[in-house]
């Protein structure tokens, strides 16, 4: 079986984001990327099913800063061949970025031969987690999204998904192979990699390289208007006081709307 | 690099054979079983392989075993055990990290906690997973001028090391505040290395995350050599081991002290400028690093002490015997697996000593043992009974205004 799995570097929004002096972008100064965590878990889960099913896994990525950290992460951690489709450029749109993806699966036999391609469900730089859905439009492909848990039937030709819905519902898919899946958590939290494991896959294993299609370069990026930080529309305020203060001031805001 | 120095052989050749190839590994022959180290051993009673047994185990080639158990996470390197060997054998220091090591290798899993305070350790250089660019914030609020050695590069006597604890955990950022205000009073010339300052890693290292260590020293030498300065003070108890006993094998030869007992340095200096009467019981918890490790009894209880109105009272377990908070080598990210394997927190056990104490302080030395007792207080309904403060607190407090 092999499984592919796609790979996105995304903001780090753990360092302060600043909105560069044009309004439109990220300031770049201290911008960190960083492997999109639902990627990760992606990886994860690819990486229990080929702990069950000895499975071949190959991660695929779009040239980005910081990209062959995280992809030597993935090796080291036991996916078994690593990818970048360059050359990097401006961050892409879920529509471009899908596309990247796309055409380079479906121009490259050893990957177009994939049973199963993971992704995360979402990023934080998607506006609505299209991407695994866009990939499996691209590609003729079924899709399932917002999934938490995988298995695959014995005969490798059909994959058993369990899906999340609001309120702690839960469906059951099955679905035929070859088929794309969002990832919204691995079954388990995503494994560490030690230090020492990553330099060695540095030393023993290298990072194809793959040239973007030129077609995805036309796909528009999406048109940004204007990027700010989001400005508080109203406050809470705190009640302070004694218990029966308090109480009395809940029941006044209450009668005052017409509550009481 | 790590610990794959001279003392000792690489850990992923760690055989019987390799090992006594090496001085300090040697003495491992001379090992007599007794069981002392499993006996003084915090959570002995649940470790599957206590350093006793691994020292039979690599004696009967069975070593691969105790590499594929899980029972070294166990271990909080709280130097009990090496502190106790009648052989002295160097347990915590040599042996214990060189399996902990092939441990971690070898886990198939390790808890999702503390996985993330590693990866946190490796992108961020500090646990928590706090912005790098977010360390020198405390600064701010220190109340007392603090050169920050990039913004001014000028050579200076102290480098103070702060370490991640203590710039970002509110508790920890007291425990700043009150160490610069201690360091302005005795006129000591004194800047730190803010936002490029990493931690110094030895938690890792003790964990067995020996890459994560040296990618962490690499860096904090490399930012050592930038500056001109005549010594390291650090606040971590950790950090001092570290640059103690580690960072030389990178080129550390510094002078460097942990705060408590540079001050106790500085004491006669300091006792005319404690003048506040505090009028409280203290207990003080000896942290396994600057107690076992580095024999510093004397100097935490001697700053005490000179506290006016302060009475020192001792618990059962002190000094040598002190009980481990928890918080060492990764103990600090493992609590919820410790709990869900259903063993005490060392923590509790030893908050449950100080409790019995009636102290109205519990004075600590090392930054994780302010979390650690804080919570373990509130587990027994007694957080507003005791009070948990790192000793420059307590001698802040006592300072004249």
């Amino acid at each position: 079986m092999d499984i592919l799995v796609l790979l996105k570097m995304v903001p780090d929004v753990v360092e302060e984001l600043q909105v560069d002096a044009g309004g439109k972008t990220l300031d770049t100064e201290f911008l960190r990327l960083m492997p999109n965590e639902q990627d990760i878990h992606a990886l994860e889960q690819a990486l229990l099913l080929k702990e069950r099913h000895g499975a071949k896994v190959t991660v695929l990525a779009l040239e980005a800063l910081e990209v062959d950290q995280a992809l030597y992460e993935a090796l080291a951690k036991g996916a078994d061949r690593a990818v970048r489709i360059g050359p990097a450029s401006e961050q892409p749109s879920t529509r471009r970025a899908a596309a990247q993806f796309a055409q380079a699966i479906a121009g490259d036999p050893a990957l177009r031969s994939a049973d199963l391609i993971l992704t995360g469900t979402q990023a934080n730089d998607d506006l609505d987690g299209l991407l695994a859905a866009l990939v499996a439009h691209e590609l003729e492909l079924p899709f399932l999204g917002i999934v938490v848990s995988v298995s695959i039937d014995a005969a490798g030709r059909s994959a058993t998904a369990v899906r999340e819905y609001a309120g702690g519902v839960r469906g059951e898919f099955t679905v035929a192979l070859p088929a794309v899946l969002g990832i919204q958590a691995a079954e388990k939290s995503p494994r560490y990699v030690p230090v020492a494991k990553v330099r060695a896959a540095m030393k023993s294993s290298s990072i194809g390289s793959m040239a973007a299609d030129a077609a995805s370069a036309a796909i528009p990026q999406i048109e940004v208007l204007e990027m700010a930080k989001p400005a508080a529309a109203g406050r809470a305020s705190m009640l302070e006081g004694p218990v029966d203060t308090i109480a009395g001031k809940v029941t006044e805001i209450l009668t005052e709307r017409g509550l009481l | 690099m790590g610990t794959s120095s001279a003392v000792c052989p690489p850990p992923e050749e760690l055989t019987f054979d390799s090992l006594t190839q090496f001085p300090e590994g040697r003495k491992v022959l001379t090992c007599i079983q007794c069981g002392l180290c499993a006996g003084t051993c915090p959570y002995g009673d649940v470790m599957d392989y206590p350093p006793r047994r691994i020292i039979a185990m690599l004696r009967a080639g069975l070593i691969e075993r105790v590499f594929t158990s899980d029972s070294l996470l166990n271990c909080v390197a709280c130097y009990a055990c090496m502190a106790k060997c009648p052989r002295g054998i160097q347990l915590t220091e040599v042996l214990l990290p060189l399996v902990k090591e092939q441990v971690f290798l070898r886990l198939p899993e390790t808890p999702p906690e503390l996985n993330k305070a590693l990866e946190n350790t490796l992108r961020y250089g500090n646990p928590t997973g706090e912005s790098a660019r977010k360390r020198v914030n405390w600064v701010k609020t220190a109340g007392v001028p603090i050169r920050i050695l990039p913004e001014d590069p000028r050579p200076v006597d102290v480098l103070w090391f702060v370490e991640c604890q203590n710039s970002y955990h509110p508790r920890g950022q007291d425990i700043s505040r009150a160490t610069a205000k201690l360091f302005h009073a005795l006129g000591i010339d004194f800047a730190i290395l803010g936002n490029e300052e990493k931690c110094a890693g030895e938690c890792a290292r003790l964990l067995g995350e020996t890459g994560l260590f040296d990618t962490l020293m690499d860096y904090n030498m490399a930012v050592f050599r930038n500056y001109r300065f005549n010594r390291i003070v650090t606040s971590g108890a950790h950090a001092y081991d570290a640059f103690k006993y580690q960072y030389n094998q990178a080129g550390f030869s510094w002078p460097m002290d942990h705060v408590t007992p540079f001050l106790a340095r500085h004491l006669d200096t300091l006792r005319p400028k404690l003048t506040k009467r505090l009028n409280c019981r203290v207990t003080y918890h000896d942290s396994c690093c600057l107690g076992r490790h580095n024999g510093f009894y004397e100097e935490p209880r001697m700053l005490l002490q000179a506290i006016p109105g302060v009475k020192l009272v001792e618990m059962p377990h002190n000094r040598i015997n002190a009980i481990c908070c928890g918080g060492g080598g990764g103990g600090m990210w493992l609590d919820t697996y410790f709990k869900a394997k259903g063993y005490e927190r060392l923590s509790e056990r030893r908050a449950k000593e100080a409790i019995g104490t009636g102290a109205d302080v519990l004075a600590t030395s090392c930054p994780y043992e302010i979390s650690r007792f804080e919570d373990a207080l509130k587990v027994f309904g007694w957080d507003g009974k005791m009070a948990v403060r790192d000793i420059t607190e307590v001698l802040a407090e006592a300072l004249e205004d």
